[in-house]
C-alpha cells in the first residue's frame, strides 16, 4: 500500500470514528452485552451451539440434494423455485414476476447483495423497504452499516432531520415513538396499495418448503399477507434439512444478536399461504397467492468446494462477530464492510460473492483477536477465515512472480505481500536484530529521521513507541545463570517458551516468571525456540506462520517428549498453540503441544491446587490492582486464573470488561489504523481511570495490551506473574 | 398441562410485558369485556363454549381492521419457557387480526401450553405436514430499536394479552 493510500485510509477511518463512531458503539454493545446475559440464561448453550453447526455442516454437505428436496415440497405447495446462478439471473427472474407492479420488502441481506431494488426500479416497479431501518437507509440513500441493525449509525436525531428534510412533515416527528409512528403510518399506506411482497428468509426447510423468518417489527408479515404476490430471495445456503432443525437456530440467534432471548415474531410461512389478503375495502381470499422463492448461488457453490471458505456458508447472519469486535464497536460496518456484508465474517462473504477485491477493502481491520471465536452460534472459525483470505490477497496476481524481492527476505512468502505486512510478519528476524545491535538499534529506530522514513516506507506511525529492544535475551540470561532448582528433587520440571517479545523485549516478565516457577519449587529449562508464527499470521503470512511453527515444535519437541509442561507467557502464543497450530501442523504435533501447554498464570494456579506452597512468594498485602486480561485468553477461558492467583496472593483485583485493547499486535503500529487503535484503547484507559481503579497497579497479560496501556496511561503497566517475583522492584 | 409449565408461562409472559388473565369458557365473555377497547375485531374462537361477544367484528373490512383497536384471536398454544403463543393464522383472519390491530388478545387453552422449544417443534413440524399455511412464533408485542430507543409497537402490535382458558 502506498504512503498516500495509507492517508486516505486513516482519513476515511478517523472521518468515520466522528461521525459514525458515537451511534455505533453505543449499539453495538448494548447488543454485546444483551448477548453475554441472555446466552448466560440458556443451561445448555454450547450444545445448542454443536447442535446448530451439527445441523449446517450436513446441510451444506447434502446441499444440491435439499435444493432438489425444497424444489419438490415447494411446487406440491403450489408455488416456484428459481435457482439463480447469479444476482443479473436473479433480478432477471424477480423483474419478471413484478412486471413493474409495486413492491414491499421486508429486510434481506441477500436482496441487498444482488440490488434487486436497482433493478426493479430500473424496470419502472416502485420499491418500498418497510423495515424501518431500511427504510431510513432508503430515503437517505445509503448502504446499511450493520447487518442486522442497518442503521445503526445513525442517530435519532440524524433520522428526525431526514425526516423532516423528506417529508416536509406540518408537526415533525421527534420523539423514538413519533418516529416510529411516522414512518409506520407512512409505509401503512405502501403496504396496503403493493401488489407484491418481497421477503428474505433465515432459514427454508427442504422438507416442507417453509421459509423462517425472524423479525420484530412485523413487517415482514404485512408484506407477505398484504400483496397477492409472494416473493422470497435466499441464498442457497439458508436451506436446512426440516422444520424440527429450526430449534436451535431459534433459540440462539436472537439472543447471538441483539440479546433478545427470542425476537417477536419467528414466522413460518408454507406459501402459498391463505391469510386473507386486501381488497379494495374488504378482506378477500388470500387462496389465489402467487408465491416464487428464489435461491441464488451467486459464489456460494464455489465456497461450498473451498476447503476454507466453506463455513462461511454455515452463518446464520446474526452479527454477533460484528457486535463483539472492538474495532467494529468503534468504526462500525462503513468501514467494516465490503459491497453488501460487513463485520467479522463479512471477510468470507465477500470474497465468496463478490470477489477478494471487495473484501481487500476491510480484511485488515480484523485484528485476529478471536473475541468473536466463542460468540459465533455456529461456531466459524472467523479469524482464520480472515487470515486465509488475508494470505490470498498478498498473494495477488503477480506476487508468485516476484521471486527477486522474494529471494531477499526471510519468510516463505511470495514477493508481492506488502512490505509493511513483510515487516511486521518478520518481527522474529528484526527482533533479533534489533537485539543483537542494542542499545544503537533502539537509538537509531527512535530518531527522528529513522521514524519518518519508517513512516513513508512502512506506514509505521511515529506517534507509536517502538519496542525497545534488550542487549541480552532471555535465553542468553537463562544459559549463563542456569536453573537454580534441582531437577531431581523438583516438584516439576518445564520449558518456558521464549516467545520473541519476552525474549528479546520484555525479558523482566521471562525472569519474573522463572523466578516465580522456581520459588515454587519447579525446574525451568528456556529452549531456544524463535516466534510461534503470530506475527506472520497476523499479516496472512500463513507459509510463514506453519515454517515457525515447525519451527517451534521441533525446538518444544524434546521437553514435550519427556512428558513436561510448556509454560507460556505471551497468551497470543499459547493461543497459537491451542486453536491455529491445528492447522499449522501435523494432528499428532499439534495434540502434543495444545496438550501440554499452559498460561503461565494458569500453570501457578494449577501448581498452588496441587500442593506447592503459596507462602513461598510474596503476598499483595492488599494491594490494589487493575488487571486487563488478553482477549485470546479470554477465549480459552483463562482469565480467571490470573483472578484466582492474585486474589488467593492477597491482591485486591479489578478487572477490565472491554472487549479488546485495540491494539492487537502489529495493528495499533500501522499508520492507517493508528487512530482506531486509540480510539478503541481509550475506552480500556477510561476503566482504569476511574476513581475506583485511577490509583491501582495496573497488570496485563499481552504485550500489545500491555504497550497499548503505556501509551495511554501515565502508569507503567506489568505482566502479573511480576507481582508474585520476590524481586520485583518495590516503589 | 402441569402447573408447572402454567406457572412458567405466566412469568415468562410477564417478563416480556403481555398480562396473562385466566379463565374458564363460562367465564370468558366477562373476562374479556374489559380488556377489548372500541372499536374490536377478532377472528372465530375454536374453542367449545367459548365464542367472540358481539361487539367484536369477526369480519371486518380493510379500513376497519386498520382502525381496530383490539384484535382477538385464538393462538394454537404456547412456549412456557419464552412467554410465546403460536398463532396459525389461516383463511379465517387470524393473521391480519392478530398484526393490525393497537392490541392483540391472544385465546390459548391451558392444555396448549407447551414446556419447551423441543416439544413447540414437535407440534410445529406435525401441523407444517398436516398443511398448517403459517404459524409464528410471537412473544411480546411487536418492536424496534431503529429510531434511536426501544419503542413497542413497529408495524404490529404495541400491547399483547394472553388470555388462558383453564378449563381445555
Amino acid at each position: 500500500m502506498s504512503a498516500e493510500n495509507r492517508r486516505q485510509k486513516a482519513e476515511h477511518i478517523r472521518n468515520l470514528l466522528e461521525t459514525e463512531g458515537d451511534s455505533v458503539q453505543q449499539n453495538t454493545r448494548v447488543f454485546n452485552e444483551g448477548r453475554y446475559e441472555s446466552t448466560a440464561k440458556l443451561d445448555d448453550y454450547e450444545r445448542l451451539k454443536d447442535e446448530a453447526r451439527a445441523i449446517k455442516e450436513d446441510a451444506i454437505e447434502r446441499l444440491p440434494e435439499l435444493v432438489d428436496e425444497v424444489t419438490e415440497a415447494v411446487e406440491a405447495n403450489g408455488g416456484t423455485v428459481y435457482l439463480a446462478d447469479d444476482a443479473a439471473d436473479a433480478n432477471r427472474y424477480i423483474t419478471e414476476v413484478v412486471d413493474g407492479r409495486t413492491a414491499v420488502k421486508s429486510k434481506s441481506m441477500t436482496s441487498e447483495e444482488i440490488e434487486v431494488n436497482e433493478a426493479l426500479e430500473a424496470d419502472g416497479a416502485d420499491v418500498w423497504e418497510t423495515d424501518l431501518a431500511e427504510f431510513v437507509l432508503q430515503i437517505a440513500d445509503e448502504a446499511p452499516s450493520h447487518i442486522v441493525a442497518p442503521a445503526i449509525h445513525k442517530s435519532r436525531e440524524e433520522i428526525a432531520d431526514l425526516f423532516e428534510e423528506v417529508f416536509d412533515p406540518e408537526d415533525p416527528p421527534e420523539t423514538a415513538e413519533e418516529l416510529t409512528r411516522f414512518a409506520r403510518e407512512h409505509l401503512g399506506e405502501k403496504i396496503r396499495d403493493a401488489d407484491v411482497g418481497m421477503t428474505g428468509a433465515n432459514f427454508v426447510t427442504a422438507d416442507t418448503g417453509s421459509l423462517a423468518l425472524v423479525t420484530s417489527e412485523g413487517n415482514a408479515r404485512k408484506c407477505v399477507q398484504a400483496t397477492d404476490t409472494h416473493v422470497a430471495v435466499a441464498g442457497v445456503e439458508k436451506v436446512i434439512p426440516s422444520v424440527e432443525d429450526l430449534q436451535p437456530f431459534v433459540e440462539l440467534i436472537g439472543r447471538s444478536g441483539t440479546g433478545q432471548d427470542i425476537t417477536s415474531y419467528v414466522s413460518l410461512f408454507t406459501p402459498p399461504t391463505d391469510s386473507p389478503t386486501f381488497g379494495d375495502e374488504a378482506l378477500e381470499s388470500g387462496d389465489g397467492r402467487d408465491f416464487h422463492l428464489v435461491l441464488i448461488d451467486n459464489g456460494r457453490m464455489e465456497m461450498r468446494d473451498d476447503d476454507q471458505l466453506r463455513e462461511t456458508l454455515y452463518c446464520i447472519r446474526c452479527s454477533a462477530c460484528a457486535n463483539s469486535c472492538a474495532n467494529f464497536q468503534h468504526v462500525g460496518g462503513h468501514a467494516f464492510g465490503g459491497e453488501t456484508y460487513s463485520g467479522g465474517i463479512a471477510t468470507g462473504w465477500e470474497a465468496g460473492v463478490h470477489g477478494e477485491d471487495s473484501a481487500a477493502e476491510f480484511n485488515d481491520l480484523c485484528t485476529g483477536c478471536s473475541r468473536c471465536v466463542n460468540q459465533c452460534p455456529v461456531k466459524i472459525d472467523i479469524p482464520w477465515i480472515n487470515t486465509v483470505v488475508r494470505d490470498r490477497i498478498n498473494r495477488g496476481k503477480d506476487g508468485d512472480l516476484d521471486f527477486l524481492v522474494e529471494g531477499l527476505t526471510p519468510d516463505e512468502d511470495p514477493g508481492g505481500v506488502d512490505l509493511q505486512k513483510r515487516l511486521f510478519g518478520n518481527f522474529d528476524t528484526l527482533a533479533k536484530l534489533g537485539s543483537a545491535f542494542a542499545p544503537l538499534s533502539n537509538w537509531v529506530a527512535g530518531a527522528g529521521p529513522a521514524r519518518s522514513v519508517l513512516e513513508r516506507t512502512l506506514g509505521v506511525d511515529s506517534r507509536r513507541e517502538l519496542p525497545e529492544f534488550e542487549r541480552e535475551s532471555l535465553v542468553d540470561w537463562f544459559a549463563d545463570r542456569g536453573s537454580r532448582v534441582d531437577p531431581d528433587a523438583a516438584r516439576e520440571r518445564v520449558a518456558l517458551y521464549p516467545d520473541a517479545y519476552t525474549n528479546y523485549v520484555r525479558t523482566e516478565r521471562g525472569k519474573a516468571a522463572v523466578r516465580v516457577l522456581e520459588a515454587l519449587d519447579v525446574h525451568v529449562d528456556v529452549p531456544a525456540a524463535g516466534e510461534s508464527g503470530r506475527a506472520p499470521l497476523s499479516q496472512g503470512m500463513v507459509a510463514t506462520a506453519r515454517s515457525n511453527a515447525e519451527g517451534v515444535y521441533d525446538a518444544l519437541a524434546p521437553a514435550v517428549a519427556a512428558d513436561r509442561d510448556v509454560v507460556v507467557i505471551e497468551p497470543s502464543d499459547l493461543a497459537m498453540f491451542h486453536r491455529e497450530y491445528e492447522r499449522l501442523l501435523p494432528t499428532e504435533e499439534y495434540e502434543a503441544l495444545r496438550g501440554n501447554s499452559y498460561e503461565v498464570m494458569e500453570y501457578v494456579y494449577g501448581l498452588l491446587e496441587n500442593g506447592a506452597d503459596l507462602g513461598a512468594l510474596p503476598g499483595g498485602d492488599g494491594e490494589r490492582v487493575a488487571y486487563h486480561s488478553h482477549c485470546q485468553q479470554r477465549t480459552l477461558d483463562l482469565e480467571p486464573y490470573t483472578t484466582a492467583v492474585l486474589d488467593d496472593a492477597g491482591f485486591d483485583v479489578a478487572t477490565s470488561d472491554v472487549e479488546c485493547c485495540g491494539m492487537a499486535g502489529s495493528f495499533g503500529y500501522k499508520s492507517e489504523y493508528y487512530d482506531l487503535s486509540v480510539d478503541v484503547g481509550e475506552t480500556l484507559a477510561d476503566q482504569f481511570t476511574t476513581d475506583e481503579t485511577a490509583d491501582r497497579t495496573v497488570v496485563a497479560s499481552g504485550t500489545s495490551c500491555l504497550e497499548q496501556l503505556d501509551a495511554l496511561l501515565t502508569r507503567r503497566p506489568a505482566h502479573p506473574v511480576r507481582l508474585l517475583d520476590a524481586r520485583r522492584d518495590r516503589r | 398441562m402441569s402447573a408447572e409449565s402454567i406457572a412458567t408461562f405466566e412469568s415468562s409472559l410477564d417478563e416480556v410485558g403481555v398480562e396473562c388473565v385466566r379463565t374458564t369458557a363460562g367465564g370468558f365473555e366477562s373476562t374479556l369485556a374489559p380488556l377489548l377497547d372500541d372499536p374490536a375485531v377478532g377472528a372465530p374462537l375454536p374453542f367449545d363454549g367459548v365464542s367472540l361477544p358481539e361487539s367484536v367484528n369477526a369480519d371486518p373490512t380493510v379500513a376497519e381492521l386498520e382502525a381496530a383497536a383490539t384484535g382477538v384471536t385464538a393462538a394454537g398454544y404456547g412456549i412456557a419457557d419464552y412467554g410465546s403463543v403460536v398463532i396459525q393464522g389461516g383463511a379465517a383472519g387470524e393473521e391480519p387480526v392478530s398484526l393490525y390491530a393497537d392490541e392483540h388478545v391472544a385465546v390459548v387453552g391451558a392444555d396448549d401450553v407447551l414446556p419447551d422449544m423441543d416439544a413447540a417443534f414437535d407440534r410445529l413440524a406435525a401441523d407444517v405436514r398436516e398443511g398448517a399455511g403459517q404459524s409464528i412464533i410471537a412473544t411480546g408485542p411487536s418492536a424496534t430499536a431503529d429510531m434511536g430507543a426501544l419503542v413497542k409497537g413497529a408495524h404490529g402490535p404495541m400491547d399483547v394479552t394472553v388470555v388462558l382458558l383453564e378449563d381445555r
